[in-house]
Protein backbone atom coordinates (compact mmCIF):
# COMPACT_ATOMS: atom_id res chain seq x y z
CA UNK A 1 0.00 0.00 0.00
CA UNK A 2 1.44 3.35 -1.02
CA UNK A 3 0.82 5.94 1.69
CA UNK A 4 1.57 9.62 2.30
CA UNK A 5 5.09 8.89 3.52
CA UNK A 6 6.09 7.34 0.20
CA UNK A 7 5.10 10.51 -1.62
CA UNK A 8 6.93 12.68 0.89
CA UNK A 9 10.10 10.62 0.52
CA UNK A 10 10.02 10.81 -3.29
CA UNK A 11 9.41 14.54 -3.07
CA UNK A 12 12.27 15.02 -0.59
CA UNK A 13 14.63 13.07 -2.88
CA UNK A 14 13.63 15.19 -5.89
CA UNK A 15 14.08 18.37 -3.85
CA UNK A 16 17.57 17.39 -2.73
CA UNK A 17 18.47 16.39 -6.31
CA UNK A 18 17.31 19.81 -7.47
CA UNK A 19 19.36 21.67 -4.88
CA UNK A 20 22.43 19.54 -5.64
CA UNK A 21 21.84 20.15 -9.34
CA UNK A 22 22.36 23.83 -8.71
CA UNK A 23 25.34 23.65 -6.37
CA UNK A 24 27.22 20.57 -7.58
CA UNK A 25 26.79 21.31 -11.27
CA UNK A 26 29.83 22.99 -12.81
CA UNK A 27 28.96 22.80 -16.48
CA UNK A 28 26.15 24.85 -17.90
CA UNK A 29 23.26 27.05 -16.97
CA UNK A 30 20.52 25.13 -18.76
CA UNK A 31 21.10 22.32 -16.26
CA UNK A 32 20.47 24.82 -13.48
CA UNK A 33 17.12 25.78 -15.02
CA UNK A 34 16.20 22.09 -15.14
CA UNK A 35 17.20 21.68 -11.50
CA UNK A 36 14.95 24.62 -10.56
CA UNK A 37 12.02 22.92 -12.29
CA UNK A 38 12.81 19.75 -10.35
CA UNK A 39 12.52 21.65 -7.06
CA UNK A 40 9.14 23.08 -8.04
CA UNK A 41 7.87 19.66 -9.11
CA UNK A 42 8.98 18.19 -5.78
CA UNK A 43 6.90 20.87 -4.08
CA UNK A 44 3.91 20.03 -6.26
CA UNK A 45 4.10 16.34 -5.35
CA UNK A 46 4.12 17.37 -1.70
CA UNK A 47 1.15 19.71 -2.13
CA UNK A 48 -0.99 17.24 -4.05
CA UNK A 49 -0.12 14.34 -1.71
CA UNK A 50 -1.03 16.41 1.35
CA UNK A 51 -4.15 17.64 -0.37
CA UNK A 52 -5.35 14.10 -1.09
CA UNK A 53 -4.38 12.94 2.39
CA UNK A 54 -6.13 15.83 4.18
CA UNK A 55 -9.17 15.75 1.91
CA UNK A 56 -8.70 19.48 1.34
CA UNK A 57 -8.63 21.11 -2.10
CA UNK A 58 -6.39 24.08 -1.22
CA UNK A 59 -3.22 22.10 -1.90
CA UNK A 60 -4.27 21.25 -5.45
CA UNK A 61 -5.26 24.85 -6.17
CA UNK A 62 -1.86 25.89 -4.83
CA UNK A 63 -0.18 23.37 -7.16
CA UNK A 64 -1.91 24.97 -10.16
CA UNK A 65 -0.57 28.38 -9.09
CA UNK A 66 2.91 26.92 -8.72
CA UNK A 67 2.75 25.43 -12.23
CA UNK A 68 1.68 28.77 -13.70
CA UNK A 69 4.38 30.75 -11.93
CA UNK A 70 6.97 28.13 -12.85
CA UNK A 71 6.12 28.61 -16.52
CA UNK A 72 6.60 32.39 -16.21
CA UNK A 73 9.81 31.89 -14.30
CA UNK A 74 11.25 29.55 -16.93
CA UNK A 75 10.38 32.03 -19.69
CA UNK A 76 12.13 34.88 -17.91
CA UNK A 77 15.11 32.69 -17.03
CA UNK A 78 15.61 31.66 -20.65
CA UNK A 79 15.22 35.27 -21.83
CA UNK A 80 17.95 36.42 -19.44
CA UNK A 81 20.10 33.50 -20.56
CA UNK A 82 19.71 34.61 -24.20
CA UNK A 83 20.85 38.13 -23.29
CA UNK A 84 23.82 36.68 -21.44
CA UNK A 85 24.73 34.44 -24.38
CA UNK A 86 24.58 37.37 -26.83
CA UNK A 87 27.09 39.26 -24.72
CA UNK A 88 29.48 36.47 -23.80
CA UNK A 89 29.02 33.81 -26.49
CA UNK A 90 28.83 31.03 -23.92
CA UNK A 91 26.52 29.65 -21.24
CA UNK A 92 29.21 27.87 -19.22
CA UNK A 93 28.91 28.53 -15.49
CA UNK A 94 32.60 29.44 -15.30
CA UNK A 95 31.87 32.39 -17.59
CA UNK A 96 29.68 34.06 -14.95
CA UNK A 97 32.68 35.77 -13.37
CA UNK A 98 32.66 39.47 -14.29
CA UNK A 99 32.08 40.52 -10.70
CA UNK A 100 34.02 39.22 -7.71
CA UNK A 101 34.90 40.37 -4.23
CA UNK B 1 -19.95 44.26 -3.07
CA UNK B 2 -17.98 47.40 -3.71
CA UNK B 3 -16.45 46.99 -0.29
CA UNK B 4 -13.71 44.61 -1.30
CA UNK B 5 -12.93 46.66 -4.39
CA UNK B 6 -12.16 49.59 -2.10
CA UNK B 7 -10.03 47.42 0.17
CA UNK B 8 -8.05 46.28 -2.87
CA UNK B 9 -7.95 49.77 -4.40
CA UNK B 10 -4.15 50.29 -4.32
CA UNK B 11 -3.45 46.97 -6.04
CA UNK B 12 -6.25 47.45 -8.58
CA UNK B 13 -5.07 50.97 -9.46
CA UNK B 14 -1.52 49.73 -9.94
CA UNK B 15 -2.56 46.75 -12.07
CA UNK B 16 -4.92 48.73 -14.32
CA UNK B 17 -2.50 51.64 -14.56
CA UNK B 18 0.39 49.28 -15.29
CA UNK B 19 -1.45 47.43 -18.06
CA UNK B 20 -2.65 50.66 -19.70
CA UNK B 21 0.84 52.15 -19.55
CA UNK B 22 2.29 48.94 -20.98
CA UNK B 23 -0.05 49.36 -23.95
CA UNK B 24 0.95 53.00 -24.25
CA UNK B 25 4.61 51.97 -24.12
CA UNK B 26 4.07 49.39 -26.87
CA UNK B 27 2.08 51.89 -28.96
CA UNK B 28 4.30 54.93 -28.65
CA UNK B 29 7.65 53.17 -28.35
CA UNK B 30 10.59 55.21 -27.16
CA UNK B 31 8.87 58.50 -27.98
CA UNK B 32 6.49 57.88 -25.10
CA UNK B 33 9.14 57.51 -22.38
CA UNK B 34 8.57 60.82 -20.65
CA UNK B 35 4.80 60.45 -20.71
CA UNK B 36 4.91 56.88 -19.36
CA UNK B 37 7.40 57.89 -16.64
CA UNK B 38 5.27 60.77 -15.37
CA UNK B 39 2.02 58.84 -15.63
CA UNK B 40 3.45 55.89 -13.71
CA UNK B 41 4.47 58.22 -10.88
CA UNK B 42 0.92 59.59 -11.00
CA UNK B 43 -0.46 56.04 -10.76
CA UNK B 44 1.72 55.41 -7.70
CA UNK B 45 0.49 58.65 -6.15
CA UNK B 46 -3.12 57.67 -6.85
CA UNK B 47 -2.55 54.27 -5.26
CA UNK B 48 -1.07 56.07 -2.25
CA UNK B 49 -4.11 58.36 -1.99
CA UNK B 50 -6.44 55.35 -2.15
CA UNK B 51 -4.83 54.13 1.08
CA UNK B 52 -6.79 56.85 2.90
CA UNK B 53 -10.00 54.84 2.41
CA UNK B 54 -10.90 51.29 3.48
CA UNK B 55 -7.59 50.08 2.01
CA UNK B 56 -5.88 50.88 5.33
CA UNK B 57 -8.60 49.80 7.78
CA UNK B 58 -11.00 47.56 5.86
CA UNK B 59 -9.82 44.18 7.13
CA UNK B 60 -9.84 40.83 5.32
CA UNK B 61 -10.99 40.14 1.78
CA UNK B 62 -11.45 36.83 -0.06
CA UNK B 63 -11.77 34.73 3.08
CA UNK B 64 -8.58 36.07 4.66
CA UNK B 65 -6.32 35.87 1.60
CA UNK B 66 -5.78 39.64 1.52
CA UNK B 67 -5.59 41.89 4.56
CA UNK B 68 -6.05 45.64 4.36
CA UNK B 69 -4.85 46.88 7.74
CA UNK B 70 -2.72 49.66 9.23
CA UNK B 71 0.44 47.56 8.88
CA UNK B 72 -0.07 47.03 5.15
CA UNK B 73 -0.87 50.72 4.67
CA UNK B 74 2.28 51.86 6.51
CA UNK B 75 4.47 49.60 4.39
CA UNK B 76 2.73 50.50 1.13
CA UNK B 77 3.38 54.21 1.70
CA UNK B 78 7.09 53.50 2.08
CA UNK B 79 7.13 51.21 -0.96
CA UNK B 80 5.30 53.66 -3.23
CA UNK B 81 7.46 56.62 -2.23
CA UNK B 82 10.67 54.67 -2.85
CA UNK B 83 9.37 53.31 -6.16
CA UNK B 84 8.32 56.78 -7.35
CA UNK B 85 11.80 58.15 -6.63
CA UNK B 86 13.38 55.21 -8.47
CA UNK B 87 11.21 55.94 -11.51
CA UNK B 88 11.93 59.67 -11.50
CA UNK B 89 15.71 59.29 -11.40
CA UNK B 90 15.82 56.69 -14.17
CA UNK B 91 15.46 58.59 -17.49
CA UNK B 92 18.64 60.64 -17.04
CA UNK B 93 20.61 57.60 -15.96
CA UNK B 94 19.56 55.49 -18.93
CA UNK B 95 20.12 58.33 -21.38
CA UNK B 96 23.69 58.69 -20.15
CA UNK B 97 24.35 54.95 -20.02
CA UNK B 98 22.80 53.58 -23.19
CA UNK B 99 21.39 56.42 -25.26
CA UNK B 100 17.69 55.88 -24.59
CA UNK B 101 15.43 54.53 -21.91
CA UNK B 102 12.94 51.78 -22.65
CA UNK B 103 9.42 52.84 -21.53
CA UNK B 104 8.96 49.38 -20.00
CA UNK B 105 11.14 50.36 -17.02
CA UNK B 106 8.46 52.32 -15.10
CA UNK B 107 5.84 49.72 -16.03
CA UNK B 108 7.95 46.88 -14.62
CA UNK B 109 8.38 48.85 -11.41
CA UNK B 110 4.60 49.28 -11.18
CA UNK B 111 4.10 45.52 -11.54
CA UNK B 112 6.81 44.92 -8.98
CA UNK B 113 4.92 47.29 -6.65
CA UNK B 114 1.73 45.25 -7.08
CA UNK B 115 3.71 42.21 -5.93
CA UNK B 116 5.17 44.10 -2.97
CA UNK B 117 1.69 45.32 -2.02
CA UNK B 118 0.41 41.74 -2.11
CA UNK B 119 3.35 40.65 0.04
CA UNK B 120 2.69 43.15 2.82
CA UNK B 121 -1.09 42.45 2.64
CA UNK B 122 -0.76 38.66 2.54
CA UNK B 123 -2.99 36.70 4.89
CA UNK B 124 -2.34 33.31 3.36
CA UNK B 125 0.67 31.38 2.10
CA UNK B 126 -0.82 31.52 -1.41
CA UNK B 127 -0.92 35.32 -1.56
CA UNK B 128 2.51 35.39 0.05
CA UNK B 129 3.93 33.21 -2.70
CA UNK B 130 2.16 34.90 -5.61
CA UNK B 131 3.08 38.38 -4.33
CA UNK B 132 6.69 37.40 -3.81
CA UNK B 133 6.95 35.89 -7.30
CA UNK B 134 5.25 38.84 -8.98
CA UNK B 135 7.74 41.13 -7.31
CA UNK B 136 10.70 38.87 -8.12
CA UNK B 137 9.85 38.16 -11.77
CA UNK B 138 9.72 41.89 -12.47
CA UNK B 139 12.95 42.33 -10.51
CA UNK B 140 14.87 39.72 -12.54
CA UNK B 141 14.03 41.59 -15.72
CA UNK B 142 14.91 44.94 -14.16
CA UNK B 143 18.33 43.66 -13.01
CA UNK B 144 19.30 42.79 -16.60
CA UNK B 145 17.65 45.89 -18.04
CA UNK B 146 20.80 47.29 -19.68
CA UNK B 147 20.98 44.25 -21.87
CA UNK B 148 24.07 45.29 -23.85
CA UNK B 149 26.03 45.73 -20.62
CA UNK B 150 27.73 42.44 -19.70
CA UNK B 151 27.65 43.20 -15.99
CA UNK B 152 23.90 43.88 -16.07
CA UNK B 153 23.15 40.62 -17.90
CA UNK B 154 25.33 38.72 -15.45
CA UNK B 155 23.62 40.39 -12.47
CA UNK B 156 20.23 39.39 -13.87
CA UNK B 157 21.37 35.81 -14.37
CA UNK B 158 22.81 35.46 -10.88
CA UNK B 159 19.78 37.08 -9.32
CA UNK B 160 17.44 34.83 -11.27
CA UNK B 161 19.17 31.56 -10.40
CA UNK B 162 19.59 32.31 -6.70
CA UNK B 163 16.20 34.02 -6.41
CA UNK B 164 14.41 31.09 -8.03
CA UNK B 165 16.28 28.70 -5.73
CA UNK B 166 15.16 30.73 -2.70
CA UNK B 167 11.57 30.70 -3.96
CA UNK B 168 11.80 26.94 -4.37
CA UNK B 169 13.13 26.47 -0.85
CA UNK B 170 10.42 28.72 0.55
CA UNK B 171 7.79 26.84 -1.42
CA UNK B 172 8.98 23.52 -0.04
CA UNK B 173 8.51 24.99 3.43
CA UNK B 174 5.06 26.20 2.42
CA UNK B 175 4.08 22.69 1.33
CA UNK B 176 5.31 21.26 4.65
CA UNK B 177 3.46 23.91 6.66
CA UNK B 178 0.31 23.15 4.67
CA UNK B 179 0.66 19.42 5.23
CA UNK B 180 1.39 19.57 8.93
CA UNK B 181 -1.11 22.28 9.85
CA UNK B 182 -3.85 21.45 7.34
CA UNK B 183 -4.33 25.01 6.13
CA UNK B 184 -2.54 27.83 4.32
CA UNK B 185 -4.24 30.69 6.20
CA UNK B 186 -1.93 32.50 8.61
CA UNK B 187 -4.52 32.37 11.42
CA UNK B 188 -5.06 28.65 10.90
CA UNK B 189 -1.32 27.96 10.93
CA UNK B 190 -0.95 29.90 14.17
CA UNK B 191 -3.83 27.93 15.70
CA UNK B 192 -2.26 24.61 14.65
CA UNK B 193 1.10 25.66 16.11
CA UNK B 194 -0.57 26.68 19.36
CA UNK B 195 -2.48 23.41 19.51
CA UNK B 196 0.54 21.18 19.10
CA UNK B 197 2.50 23.28 21.60
CA UNK B 198 -0.35 22.82 24.05
CA UNK B 199 -0.51 19.04 23.63
CA UNK B 200 3.17 18.09 23.25
CA UNK B 201 5.02 21.17 24.51
CA UNK B 202 6.52 21.99 21.10
CA UNK B 203 5.51 22.21 17.42
CA UNK B 204 5.71 18.94 15.49
CA UNK B 205 8.88 18.15 13.56
CA UNK B 206 7.16 18.76 10.21
CA UNK B 207 5.97 22.17 11.36
CA UNK B 208 9.47 23.14 12.48
CA UNK B 209 10.92 22.04 9.14
CA UNK B 210 8.29 24.09 7.31
CA UNK B 211 9.04 27.11 9.48
CA UNK B 212 12.77 26.89 8.83
CA UNK B 213 12.38 26.55 5.05
CA UNK B 214 9.90 29.43 4.81
CA UNK B 215 12.14 31.68 6.92
CA UNK B 216 15.16 30.74 4.77
CA UNK B 217 13.32 31.78 1.61
CA UNK B 218 12.22 35.13 3.01
CA UNK B 219 15.61 35.82 4.63
CA UNK B 220 17.13 35.40 1.17
CA UNK B 221 14.90 38.18 -0.16
CA UNK B 222 16.07 40.60 2.55
CA UNK B 223 19.66 39.43 1.91
CA UNK B 224 20.44 38.41 5.48
CA UNK B 225 23.54 36.29 6.16
CA UNK B 226 23.90 33.34 5.29
CA UNK B 227 21.64 34.02 2.28
CA UNK B 228 23.39 37.23 1.21
CA UNK B 229 25.88 35.99 -1.41
CA UNK B 230 23.91 37.41 -4.35
CA UNK B 231 23.64 40.93 -2.94
CA UNK B 232 27.02 42.55 -3.75
CA UNK B 233 27.14 41.15 -7.30
CA UNK B 234 23.55 42.06 -8.15
CA UNK B 235 23.82 45.53 -6.60
CA UNK B 236 27.03 46.21 -8.53
CA UNK B 237 25.88 44.84 -11.88
CA UNK B 238 22.30 46.12 -11.99
CA UNK B 239 21.73 49.66 -13.35
CA UNK B 240 21.90 52.14 -10.45
CA UNK B 241 18.17 53.11 -10.41
CA UNK B 242 17.31 49.39 -10.31
CA UNK B 243 19.78 48.80 -7.48
CA UNK B 244 17.97 51.60 -5.67
CA UNK B 245 14.66 49.72 -6.04
CA UNK B 246 16.28 46.56 -4.69
CA UNK B 247 17.86 48.31 -1.73
CA UNK B 248 14.78 50.30 -0.73
CA UNK B 249 11.26 49.28 -1.81
CA UNK B 250 12.00 45.60 -2.25
CA UNK B 251 13.90 45.26 0.99
CA UNK B 252 11.16 47.06 2.92
CA UNK B 253 8.49 44.81 1.42
CA UNK B 254 10.42 41.61 2.16
CA UNK B 255 11.13 42.73 5.72
CA UNK B 256 7.45 43.58 6.23
CA UNK B 257 6.53 40.16 4.87
CA UNK B 258 8.94 38.51 7.29
CA UNK B 259 7.44 40.49 10.18
CA UNK B 260 3.90 39.54 9.18
CA UNK B 261 4.65 35.85 8.71
CA UNK B 262 6.60 35.63 11.96
CA UNK B 263 3.98 37.46 13.99
CA UNK B 264 0.74 36.21 12.47
CA UNK B 265 1.44 32.69 11.20
CA UNK B 266 4.39 31.56 13.31
CA UNK B 267 3.64 33.66 16.42
CA UNK B 268 3.10 30.70 18.78
CA UNK B 269 6.42 29.21 17.61
CA UNK B 270 8.30 32.32 18.80
CA UNK B 271 10.77 30.26 20.84
CA UNK B 272 11.61 28.22 17.73
CA UNK B 273 12.28 31.08 15.32
CA UNK B 274 13.74 33.57 17.77
CA UNK B 275 17.06 31.70 17.95
CA UNK B 276 17.26 31.61 14.13
CA UNK B 277 16.54 35.34 13.87
CA UNK B 278 19.09 36.23 16.58
CA UNK B 279 21.81 34.19 14.85
CA UNK B 280 20.98 35.64 11.42
CA UNK B 281 20.83 39.19 12.77
CA UNK B 282 24.23 39.01 14.50
CA UNK B 283 25.83 37.24 11.51
CA UNK B 284 24.45 39.91 9.14
CA UNK B 285 25.71 42.77 11.29
CA UNK B 286 29.19 41.26 11.60
CA UNK B 287 29.60 40.17 7.98
CA UNK B 288 28.08 43.38 6.64
CA UNK B 289 30.54 45.42 8.68
CA UNK B 290 33.69 43.34 8.14
CA UNK B 291 33.29 42.53 4.43
CA UNK B 292 32.55 46.16 3.57
CA UNK B 293 35.97 47.31 4.77
CA UNK B 294 37.94 46.07 1.76
CA UNK B 295 35.51 47.24 -0.93
CA UNK B 296 36.56 49.76 -3.58
CA UNK B 297 33.22 49.98 -5.45
CA UNK B 298 30.63 52.25 -3.85
CA UNK B 299 27.66 50.12 -4.95
CA UNK B 300 29.23 46.99 -3.47
CA UNK B 301 29.90 48.91 -0.29
CA UNK B 302 26.25 50.00 -0.10
CA UNK B 303 25.26 46.35 -0.63
CA UNK B 304 27.23 45.33 2.44
CA UNK B 305 25.82 48.33 4.25
CA UNK B 306 22.31 47.06 3.48
CA UNK B 307 23.22 43.61 4.83
CA UNK B 308 24.51 45.29 7.98
CA UNK B 309 21.36 47.40 8.43
CA UNK B 310 19.03 44.46 7.85
CA UNK B 311 20.80 42.75 10.75
CA UNK B 312 19.89 45.60 13.10
CA UNK B 313 16.27 45.59 11.94
CA UNK B 314 16.11 41.82 12.57
CA UNK B 315 17.18 42.39 16.19
CA UNK B 316 13.87 44.23 16.67
CA UNK B 317 12.02 41.22 15.28
CA UNK B 318 13.87 38.99 17.74
CA UNK B 319 12.27 40.97 20.58
CA UNK B 320 8.94 39.61 19.33
CA UNK B 321 6.80 42.27 21.05
CA UNK B 322 4.60 44.96 19.48
CA UNK B 323 7.30 47.53 20.36
CA UNK B 324 9.90 45.35 18.61
CA UNK B 325 7.84 45.04 15.44
CA UNK B 326 7.09 48.78 15.45
CA UNK B 327 10.85 49.34 15.82
CA UNK B 328 11.54 47.10 12.79
CA UNK B 329 9.25 49.02 10.45
CA UNK B 330 10.35 52.42 11.81
CA UNK B 331 13.95 51.33 11.25
CA UNK B 332 13.17 50.28 7.69
CA UNK B 333 11.31 53.54 6.97
CA UNK B 334 14.35 55.57 8.10
CA UNK B 335 16.65 53.15 6.26
CA UNK B 336 14.75 53.79 3.01
CA UNK B 337 15.43 57.53 3.27
CA UNK B 338 19.14 56.99 4.03
CA UNK B 339 19.57 54.53 1.17
CA UNK B 340 17.64 56.62 -1.35
CA UNK B 341 19.89 59.55 -0.45
CA UNK B 342 23.06 57.48 -0.79
CA UNK B 343 22.09 56.10 -4.19
CA UNK B 344 21.07 59.55 -5.41
CA UNK B 345 24.61 60.64 -4.50
CA UNK B 346 26.01 57.64 -6.41
CA UNK B 347 24.06 58.84 -9.45
CA UNK B 348 25.89 62.16 -9.17
CA UNK B 349 29.25 60.41 -9.50
CA UNK B 350 30.11 61.03 -13.16
CA UNK B 351 33.43 61.93 -14.71
CA UNK B 352 33.89 65.11 -16.76
CA UNK B 353 32.50 63.36 -19.86
CA UNK B 354 29.38 62.21 -18.04
CA UNK B 355 30.23 58.52 -17.70
CA UNK B 356 29.22 56.94 -14.36
CA UNK B 357 32.11 56.33 -11.93
CA UNK B 358 31.73 53.84 -9.09
CA UNK B 359 35.08 53.77 -7.30
CA UNK B 360 35.30 55.08 -3.76
CA UNK B 361 38.72 56.59 -4.56
CA UNK B 362 37.06 58.99 -7.01
CA UNK B 363 35.21 60.59 -4.07
CA UNK B 364 38.52 61.96 -2.75
CA UNK B 365 38.44 65.68 -2.10
CA UNK B 366 34.78 65.99 -3.05
CA UNK B 367 34.36 68.61 -0.32
CA UNK B 368 36.40 71.06 -2.42
CA UNK B 369 34.80 70.44 -5.83
CA UNK B 370 31.16 69.82 -4.80
CA UNK B 371 30.72 70.97 -1.16
CA UNK B 372 26.94 70.50 -1.13
CA UNK B 373 27.10 66.93 -2.41
CA UNK B 374 29.94 66.18 0.02
CA UNK B 375 27.91 67.46 2.98
CA UNK B 376 24.85 65.41 1.94
CA UNK B 377 26.96 62.28 1.50
CA UNK B 378 28.48 62.82 4.94
CA UNK B 379 24.97 63.13 6.45
CA UNK B 380 23.91 59.84 4.82
CA UNK B 381 27.05 58.00 5.92
CA UNK B 382 26.87 59.26 9.53
CA UNK B 383 23.18 58.43 9.56
CA UNK B 384 23.73 54.87 8.23
CA UNK B 385 26.36 54.42 10.92
CA UNK B 386 23.80 55.53 13.52
CA UNK B 387 25.76 58.42 14.98
CA UNK B 388 23.53 60.32 17.44
CA UNK B 389 22.58 63.77 16.23
CA UNK B 390 21.34 62.28 12.96
CA UNK B 391 18.05 60.49 12.42
CA UNK B 392 19.61 57.11 11.61
CA UNK B 393 20.42 56.84 15.31
CA UNK B 394 16.72 56.84 16.20
CA UNK B 395 16.02 53.58 14.36
CA UNK B 396 18.86 51.79 16.17
CA UNK B 397 17.72 53.30 19.47
CA UNK B 398 14.17 51.96 19.00
CA UNK B 399 15.49 48.47 18.23
CA UNK B 400 17.76 48.36 21.29
CA UNK B 401 15.01 49.84 23.45
CA UNK B 402 12.65 47.05 22.38
CA UNK B 403 15.33 44.43 23.14
CA UNK B 404 15.89 45.84 26.62
CA UNK B 405 12.11 45.93 27.10
CA UNK B 406 12.01 42.11 26.95
CA UNK B 407 15.15 41.69 29.04
CA UNK B 408 17.71 41.00 26.32
CA UNK B 409 20.41 43.23 27.78
CA UNK B 410 23.26 41.13 26.42
CA UNK B 411 21.91 41.17 22.87
CA UNK B 412 21.43 44.95 22.97
CA UNK B 413 24.98 45.40 24.31
CA UNK B 414 26.44 43.18 21.58
CA UNK B 415 24.44 45.10 18.96
CA UNK B 416 25.76 48.44 20.18
CA UNK B 417 29.34 47.13 20.21
CA UNK B 418 28.96 45.79 16.66
CA UNK B 419 27.52 49.07 15.38
CA UNK B 420 30.87 50.63 16.30
CA UNK B 421 32.67 48.19 13.95
CA UNK B 422 30.21 49.15 11.22
CA UNK B 423 30.89 52.84 11.77
CA UNK B 424 34.50 52.33 10.65
CA UNK B 425 33.88 52.07 6.92
CA UNK B 426 31.24 54.78 6.86
CA UNK B 427 33.71 57.11 8.54
CA UNK B 428 36.38 56.05 6.05
CA UNK B 429 34.22 57.40 3.23
CA UNK B 430 33.70 60.68 5.07
CA UNK B 431 37.46 60.86 5.56
CA UNK B 432 38.02 60.24 1.83
CA UNK B 433 35.58 63.01 0.96
CA UNK B 434 36.94 65.62 3.38
CA UNK B 435 40.62 64.94 3.97
CA UNK B 436 42.13 63.19 0.93
CA UNK B 437 43.93 64.89 -1.94
CA UNK B 438 41.32 65.82 -4.56
CA UNK B 439 40.75 63.34 -7.39
CA UNK B 440 39.61 64.66 -10.80
CA UNK B 441 36.30 66.43 -10.19
CA UNK B 442 32.88 65.16 -11.21
CA UNK B 443 30.71 66.64 -13.93
CA UNK B 444 28.50 69.40 -12.50
CA UNK B 445 24.97 68.48 -11.51
CA UNK B 446 22.56 68.72 -14.43
CA UNK B 447 19.32 67.95 -12.64
CA UNK B 448 17.42 70.12 -10.19
CA UNK B 449 15.19 67.14 -9.40
CA UNK B 450 18.06 64.97 -8.20
CA UNK B 451 19.60 67.83 -6.26
CA UNK B 452 16.26 68.59 -4.63
CA UNK B 453 15.69 64.96 -3.67
CA UNK B 454 19.17 64.71 -2.16
CA UNK B 455 18.56 67.91 -0.18
CA UNK B 456 15.16 66.65 1.01
CA UNK B 457 16.63 63.32 2.16
CA UNK B 458 19.49 65.13 3.94
CA UNK B 459 17.07 67.45 5.76
CA UNK B 460 14.90 64.50 6.84
CA UNK B 461 17.94 62.77 8.28
CA UNK B 462 19.37 65.87 9.95
CA UNK B 463 18.35 66.56 13.58
CA UNK B 464 15.27 68.29 12.10
CA UNK B 465 13.98 64.77 11.38
CA UNK B 466 13.38 64.32 15.12
CA UNK B 467 10.29 66.53 14.69
CA UNK B 468 8.76 63.56 12.84
CA UNK B 469 9.18 61.15 15.76
CA UNK B 470 5.63 61.54 17.20
CA UNK B 471 4.05 60.90 13.78
CA UNK B 472 6.37 57.96 13.06
CA UNK B 473 5.75 56.46 16.51
CA UNK B 474 1.97 56.78 16.11
CA UNK B 475 1.90 55.26 12.61
CA UNK B 476 4.30 52.40 13.38
CA UNK B 477 2.57 51.71 16.71
CA UNK B 478 -0.80 51.37 15.00
CA UNK B 479 0.76 49.24 12.27
CA UNK B 480 2.36 46.84 14.77
CA UNK B 481 -0.85 46.69 16.82
CA UNK B 482 -2.68 45.44 13.72
CA UNK B 483 -0.54 42.28 13.81
CA UNK B 484 -1.63 41.14 17.29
Amino acid sequence: MIGLVHYLVVSAILFVLGVLGIFANRKNIIVILMALELILLAVNINLVAFSAFLGDLVGQVFAMFVLTVAAGEAAIGLAILVIFFRGRGTIAIDAVDRMKG
Amino acid sequence: MADYLLRLAPELILIIGGVLLLLAAAWRGERGVDMVTLLSVAVLALAGVSLLGPASTGGDSFGGLHQADAFAAFCKVGIYVAAAVCILIAPRFFRRAGGTMQPEYPVLILFSCVGMGMMVSAGDLLTLYVGLELQSLAAYVLASFLRRDLRSAEAGLKYFVLGALASGIMLYGVSLLYGFTGTTLFDGIAAAFAESIETTGQPSLGQVFGLVFVLAGVLFKISAVPFHMWTPDVYEGAPTPVTTVFATAQKFAAMALLVRVSAEALGPGLEQWRQIIVFVALASIILGAVAAIGQSNIKRLLAYSSINNVGFALLGLAAGTAEGLAAVISYMAIYIVMTLGSFLCVLQMRDSEGRPVETIASLAGLSRTRPGLAAAMAVFMFSLAGIPPLFGFWGKFLVFDALIGVGYWELAAIGIALSVIGAYYYLKIVKTIYFDEPAPGYAPSDSRLEGGLIAAAAVLLSPLGYLLIPALALASGQAAAALF
